[in-house]
């Protein structure tokens, strides 16, 4: 695999989530940062992206962001996880690992020659 | 829950907000800088840290465009944008923005009121369960009456023998004598078998429904109110139930109070429902006809097999009782005809002509923007040059043709919804009575969605009409046309067509106005027989508890017929069983002495009348005498007839002297023939003369009866001291239908409904002529606009006034010409499906088509002479110079 992965539809906002719920309140460049180096550089991400979608969990209420200052005294808007985000980052988690497992599991039997 | 809070905090964000569009950029330059923080410690230079930031955001607009985009609804957001754009192209000309709007209002006010009544009259089902299963039951008498009432002894038969009915009821409409704490009242109410209610699937909603046997002279007598009567007669309280209720003198249990949706046109209004208690002689005689059936048919049968089964009823009855019987015969209609079949052709007459109106209305605007979107062919040009794609030119139209439906739906629904009041509140409030189905009138449902179809095909029309000539070559041609203002193809083709469809159409309305018109005028000119002016009637009657003899009414009539006249400015008093232009109905069987017969039956109306009443109609006498006064049962009988009955029964003889007599011939029936008189029209007034029999009251009195008053002064003002009179006599009299006998005839549903229907179609016609003449008007004056430099280098050239005036005069007449031809066609033919409402005049009536024809060919000419006068009176110079 010599290119990056592209970021695909869906899975962002579940990064998203679970980004912020790994490090407490954060700022968009400080998620961007953060996805990019978990995925092992693997992922390419327009940083430019990340806004609309972080407004759409705003809107639909999984996260809140209030103006703050970042650790080396920036003015950055910080995003933090509601009740009903961490609601949601469990169940879409849970969602993504069942799937991921059935599909490991009918990769590997399917290899399988018995 | 999540999605629809994210929609609406979308739909939120389309308001223009400062604040957002603040922190959005904020956001994205603290972004930066930390990217930028970052960069730096990693050691690029400032220019490089920046460039390297700005790049892997993806651009800074781009950014800010996606996040906006995702902030609201950009589909909306565009949609809002051409209807802002659309209603400022609409407000910078604003005479042809409001003429669209107010010509589509009110072809939508018109056909959206009259479908409303439509729909309350022939589209809602009515308050009963499984209404298309009921039928209406009559008897047929020979030939002369095909939806004829059963009597009582035949409707038990039928009843016990039929076996196409899973119940079958019968009912009669009726007056009342209620008293009340203030005295006699009248009232109207209804008597009915005891299973009329469950056999029309209608339950009280207080109490309880008659029960099985209830309407037998057995069982105590009782009462089921109407949900008015009970509003206002005992102001809506429950412990209505089991209250006695006094009708002509016997106590009545109430026993519950019908649905406030429940109707029944045929023996509405009613506020009492009554059992049938049949005691009365008209009860048990076998000939005597007074009640009407209403039958559920049982599941599966055809109306054809059910008829084929009571006619064999009826003809095992004719063979029974042969007397009473002979020519007796069976007939059924759906109940829902009978409700409301009379005014079904009017009803739809009406919509066709709303429609109609609509169509012009509607041709008027399409042409309008025809018009329009040819002059805006350069805005489009320059518009399309600078980038706009045909969709997004085609989608400005549509959003502009969009707001303009809309606003005139709008205003058409507004006074759809007025104008239904207005003309319910028109209908004299008999009419309504016996029209209770107009309740229903709403802007419900079944309304709203018609009037959305017409707002839909509407909104295409007018959407599609601007972008008839959308193709691109065009366009840019439109460009380097620019001002040569040459009329453009699309107009010239099909444009001014459009206004052919709206003379025709036009043409259509007037003639069927006119038509109807002359049919009201005819009828109101019908010959009836007697002067009806200056007559007031009224309704006498008096309790059968203290009149129960002969000579007690006598002594009524006489006191009554003597204390009247000497009322200031009464002239003569009459009492009549029945009043001229009611009906035909009433009848009896006679038989002419000493002439062969074979059991027939000769059916005629009869009218017990006193012998005043034919002097004061105002009535001729032909032949013989009237009646005198002291002629009662002492007196040898008479009788006299009318010329018709002169002609049908007695051909090149002399009637007077004649004798005749019931069926029987039985001595007490047999009556001379002491007079003629001409021909009073005692039913409807578009209905032929019939032969009439009158006997003298004297002879066989009956405790109600009417009396009419001549006066010399105003018929209203007679009114208060002739029930005042009657009411000394004796106070338990009641007085009633107190109603002048022009009022009668203007009222008598004949002419209202030829009238109600001539003034709607004739304002629809009016406004149709209007719209169209506008059309033209519009049409010849753009052509004239259009042709300005033509009709310049003509003049230049030499051409007279003359020969411009010919020039356009010659375009409008020819297209007026055809239209008027057209017109003339469809009008015959639509005339011809609507000639069961036409009354004395033929669907093809020369002076009204030639009338027709004349007025709509001046109106145009009057429309073009203003365009032709300018065009005529151009300076040569500047019209040349026009641009």
């Amino acid at each position: 695999m010599g290119t990056k992965a592209d970021v695909w539809q869906g899975t962002l906002a579940l990064m998203v989530l679970k980004t912020i719920e790994t490090l407490g309140p954060l700022h968009g460049y400080g998620i961007a940062r953060r996805i990019e180096q978990t995925s092992g550089n693997l992922l390419s991400l327009n940083y430019g992206t990340l806004y609309p979608a972080l407004l759409k969990l705003e809107q639909e209420g999984s996260i809140a962001s209030e103006w703050g200052v970042s650790e080396n005294n920036r003015k950055a808007k910080f995003y933090r996880l509601t009740r009903s985000g961490r609601k949601q980052l469990e169940r879409e988690a849970r969602d993504w690992e069942q799937t991921t497992a059935i599909l490991a599991r009918f990769l590997k039997s399917a290899g399988d020659p018995a | 829950m999540k999605r629809l809070r994210a929609w609406l905090l979308r739909l939120a964000g389309m308001l223009p907000n400062d604040r957002r569009e603040r922190e959005l950029a904020d956001e994205i330059a603290s972004h930066l800088q930390l990217h930028i923080d970052d960069n730096l410690q990693a050691g690029m230079s400032d220019e490089q840290a920046r460039r390297k930031a700005i790049l892997k955001l993806g651009g800074v607009e781009s950014t800010k465009e996606a996040y906006r985009e995702r902030r609201s609804i950009p589909l909306l957001e565009n949609l809002l944008r051409d209807v802002r754009f659309a209603i400022r192209q609409l407000r910078k000309n604003l005479g042809f923005t409001s003429t669209a709007i107010l010509m589509l209002g009110l072809g939508m006010c018109a056909s959206v009121a009259i479908f409303a009544f439509v729909d309350a009259a022939l589209i809602k089902p009515l308050p009963y369960r499984d209404p298309n299963r009921l039928v209406g039951v009559y008897e047929t008498s020979g030939s002369l009456c095909p939806q004829c009432p059963l009597s009582y002894p035949d409707y038990l038969d039928w009843k016990r023998l039929n076996t196409v009915f899973s119940s079958l009821d019968v009912y009669e409409h009726t007056g009342f004598i209620l008293s009340t704490a203030s005295g006699a009242q009248a009232a109207r109410g209804a008597r009915v078998s005891d299973g009329f209610f469950r056999t029309l699937g209608v339950t009280p909603v207080l109490g309880r429904d008659f029960r099985k046997g209830e309407d037998l002279l057995s069982a105590p007598r009782t009462v089921l109110l109407s949900y008015a009567a009970w509003r206002r007669r005992y102001g809506g309280k429950q412990n209505v139930l089991g209250q006695v209720v006094t009708l002509n003198g016997l106590p009545n249990i109430i026993i519950g109070v019908l649905p406030r949706e429940f109707h029944f046109a045929p023996a509405e209004p009613s506020d009492f429902w009554t059992t049938l208690h049949a005691s009365s002689e008209c009860d048990l005689r076998r000939s005597c006809h007074s009640l009407e059936g209403v039958g559920r048919l049982e599941d599966g049968l055809s109306p054809q097999t059910a008829l084929a089964n009571v006619t064999a009823i009826a003809r095992n009855l004719e063979k029974q009782y042969p007397g009473s019987n002979r020519d007796q015969g069976a007939n059924l209609m759906p109940l829902t005809e009978a409700i409301i079949g009379h005014i079904r052709p009017i009803l739809l007459v009406l919509l066709s002509g709303a429609g109609l109106l609509l169509l012009i209305a509607s041709v008027n605007v399409a042409s309008l923007l025809l018009v329009r979107s040819e002059s805006r062919k350069r805005e489009i040009a320059v518009r399309s040059a600078l980038g706009a794609g045909r969709a997004r030119l085609i989608c400005q139209f549509v959003t502009e043709g969009l707001v303009l439906v809309v606003s005139g739906s709008a205003l058409g629904l507004a006074s759809a919804y007025w104008a239904m009041q207005l003309l319910t509140r028109l209908i004299p409030e008999d009419m309504l009575a016996s029209m209770p189905y107009l309740h229903g009138l709403s802007l419900n449902p079944r309304v709203l969605a018609f009037a959305g179809g017409i707002a839909l095909l509407a909104a295409i029309l007018f959407s599609v009409t601007p972008t008839l000539h959308f193709s691109l070559p065009e366009m840019r041609e439109g460009l380097a046309e620019g001002s040569r203002g040459s009329s453009g193809s699309a107009w010239r083709r099909f444009g001014s067509k459009l206004v052919v469809l709206e003379l025709a159409t036009a043409m259509v309305l007037l003639v069927g106005a006119g038509l109807l018109g002359k049919s009201l005028y005819r009828l109101l000119h019908v010959d009836i027989g007697f002067q009806s002016d200056h007559l007031a009637t009224l309704y006498v009657a008096a309790p059968q508890s203290s009149f129960t003899k002969d000579e007690q009414i006598l002594a009524l009539e006489r006191q009554v017929v003597e204390r009247i006249s000497s009322l200031p400015g009464v002239k003569s008093v009459g009492i009549s069983s029945d009043l001229p232009v009611h009906g035909w109905g009433d009848t009896t069987w006679f038989r002419l002495l000493g002439r062969p017969w074979h059991g027939e039956h000769n059916d005629t109306p009869e009218r017990d009348v006193s012998s005043d009443y034919f002097a004061t109609l105002g009535a001729k006498l032909v032949r013989g005498r009237y009646f005198a006064e002291d002629e009662d049962a002492s007196k040898p009988r008479v009788a006299i007839i009318n010329q018709a009955m002169a002609r049908q029964y007695f051909p090149g003889e002399d009637p007077i002297g004649k004798n005749i007599g019931d069926t029987d011939l039985s001595p007490k029936s047999i009556r001379e023939i002491v007079g003629i008189v001409e021909d009073i029209k005692e039913g409807p007034l578009d209905t032929a003369n019939r032969s009439v029999l009158y006997f003298p009251f004297n002879q066989s009195p009956e405790n109600n009866f009417n009396v009419v008053v001549r006066t010399s002064q105003a018929e209203q003002a007679a009114f208060p001291m002739v029930a005042a009179t009657i009411h000394q006599i004796n106070p338990a009299i009641v007085t009633t239908d107190e109603k002048t006998m022009s009022g009668i005839i203007n009222d008598s549903p004949s002419a209202y409904l030829h009238r109600s229907s001539a003034w709607l179609v004739g304002g629809f016609a009016f406004l149709a002529l209007l719209l169209g003449v506008i059309g033209l008007y519009g049409v010849v004056a753009y052509s004239v606009s259009q042709r300005t430099r033509e009709i310049g280098v003509r003049m230049a050239l030499g051409a007279q006034n003359s020969s411009v005036y010919r020039l356009i005069l010659g375009e409008a007449g020819w297209l007026t010409a055809v239209g008027v031809v057209i017109g003339l066609a469809c009008s015959v033919a639509a005339a011809d499906l609507m000639r069961g409402l036409l009354f004395g005049v033929r669907s093809w009536d020369l002076p009204t088509l030639g009338a027709v024809a004349t007025v709509l060919g001046l109106s145009a000419l009057l429309a073009s002479y203003i365009p032709a006068r300018r065009a005529a009176s151009l300076n040569p110079v500047d019209a040349l110079r026009a641009e």
